[in-house]
């Protein structure tokens, strides 16, 4: 197929979204429910409640502030109101995102209470969000198209069928001069060693290799069995899939037979290196991964199922295909694409491949994928330890 | 050929992926092998579901299993030609 284009809302920085979100975003877990009221009182804003920002340290509260500073940051957000118990960190917030040069103002709640911040918040976010509602879609090329991916609730046919159709929209995508994002590291147990090959010099592949042992020394400390049903999770393993061997092979589907990855980034981290592909080191649990791709400014996600993963994200539409029939017929509410018919060898990879494009197009000119409908906003926090 | 009952990624490997819904026991499957084309047929020595695996030959206790011409783990029973091949007989060699 011809390379496509797509319409969307160019922002201050030059980074292109494909959703237009006025973002209420809590510092903190004592400001979640400000940030609720918020949302609540101006209609078409997005509170994104989470857990964690209180007593962090160290790498943990880098993590934090990285995930934070990168979702307000993502151009599927066209301006921010970040709500925070005190001053200090939320301005720290304010000020990160403010780089982008996107709208953004901070409240924090400690000598005013909850009231009179809701109310001057209020404000703030009607007087954004009318301001986001009149900005326009413009016309752009792949080149301007971040793209994560992550599988879930695998099985069998995952790897056969639906991770090898994201691994052809990633192979042609990278021709294209997108940007793209995979990782999982946990879950590439198994063929970490093929994996690293896959790196587009030794450097990348050396600092691949250190991120994995990394993450395999932690579980090999932390692990008090085989790891079974926990990974593979008892859903893989009624789908078919029998070890992390397996699983990983499956899942490096994803990344193609041409491309390479060009650098290996940190948790949440913004790539860095221009057009191409990236790892990142991230955990295998999908809410967790997709959280920290968004927050590093990817704006579209795809994600291939087996078993039926119902994952959504607020601010990265996630497009779902599975190869599944059972999961296409008995889940077809949250199944974007059905690609089970390379199974029946009805279509091959490159017209899955196709499918896929086109439907990425679709969602980023505005089509609300399943998750989306649905209303799965799953927003997850990675914490790295225990806090302070 | 028609639609496939099972799959088989590459010629090494030692499974294939039943991708049809009611295999019983004493059925004979056609497979499809995706790197050469190929057909080849198997009799299903057991009810294997749909995405479950299927030995293409005799597995003896002990043995690699190969899919994606890759090692995925270990056999921890013999296992014949045509059976299921799943957590009951075949483990990780990690964790």
């Amino acid at each position: 197929m011809d390379k496509p284009t797509f319409y969307g809302y160019r922002r201050e920085n030059g980074r292109v979204g494909i959703r237009n979100h006025v973002v209420i975003l809590p510092l903190d877990d004592l400001s979640n429910a400000a940030c609720e009221a918020v949302a609540n009182n101006i209609k078409g804003t997005l509170a994104l409640p989470h857990h964690y920002g209180r007593l962090q340290f160290g790498e943990d509260l880098e993590l934090h502030f990285r995930t934070m500073i990168g979702t307000g940051c993502n151009p599927n957000v066209a301006a921010v109101v970040v709500i925070g118990i005190e001053p200090g960190w939320t301005q720290r917030i304010v000020d990160g995102i403010k780089e982008t040069g996107k709208p953004v103002a901070g409240f924090a709640i400690e000598r005013n209470g909850d009231i009179a911040t809701i109310a001057a918040a209020s404000w703030k976010a009607k007087e954004f969000l009318q301001w986001a509602s009149e900005l326009e879609r413009e016309e752009c090329s792949t080149e301007d198209l971040w793209v994560s991916v992550k599988c879930g609730e695998s099985d069998t046919t995952s790897g056969l069928a639906s991770n090898p159709t994201v691994g052809n929209f990633i192979d042609k995508m990278d021709v294209w001069g997108a940007t793209t994002c995979f990782g999982e590291t946990s879950e590439i147990t198994g063929a970490e060693q093929v994996c690293s090959t896959r790196a587009a010099n030794s450097e990348t592949t050396e600092k691949f290799l250190k991120t994995w042992n990394a993450y395999n020394d932690f579980i090999m400390a932390e692990k008090t069995n085989d790891l079974s049903e926990s990974q593979p999770t008892k859903g893989n393993i009624a789908g078919g899939l029998t070890t992390i061997e397996e699983k990983a092979f499956g899942n490096l589907q994803k990344i193609g037979k041409e491309a390479t990855y060009i650098d290996v980034l940190e948790p949440a981290e913004a790539p860095a290196k221009g057009a191409g592909l990236y790892f990142m080191d991230t955990s295998s649990a999908a809410a967790e991964c997709v959280t920290l791709q968004a927050a590093a400014g990817f704006v579209v996600h795809l994600f291939p199922t087996g078993q039926g993963n119902i994952i959504g994200n607020p601010i990265e539409p996630v497009i779902k295909l599975t190869a599944n029939p059972r999961t296409a017929r008995d889940m077809s509410e949250h199944v974007d694409l059905d690609v089970s018919g390379i199974l029946r060898r009805e279509m091959n990879f490159d017209q899955a491949g196709d499918e896929l494009i086109k439907m990425a197009i679709r969602t980023c000119n505005g089509r609300l994928t399943a998750a989306e409908a649905l209303g799965h906003r799953e927003f997850v926090m990675t914490k790295l330890y225990r806090s302070a | 050929m028609a639609a496939p009952d099972f799959l088989v990624h590459e010629t090494k490997d030692t499974v294939g992926v039943i991708v049809v819904e009611g295999i019983e026991a004493g059925q004979d499957m056609t497979g499809w092998m995706m790197d050469t084309d190929e057909t080849i047929t198997v009799k299903a020595l057991d009810p294997i579901p749909l995405g479950h695996k299927v030995a293409l030959q005799d597995i003896k206790d002990g043995d690699t299993i190969f899919k994606y011409s890759n090692d995925i783990g270990k056999a921890v029973a013999d296992i014949a030609k045509g059976g299921h091949v799943h957590v009951h007989n075949v483990k990780t060699k990690r964790w």
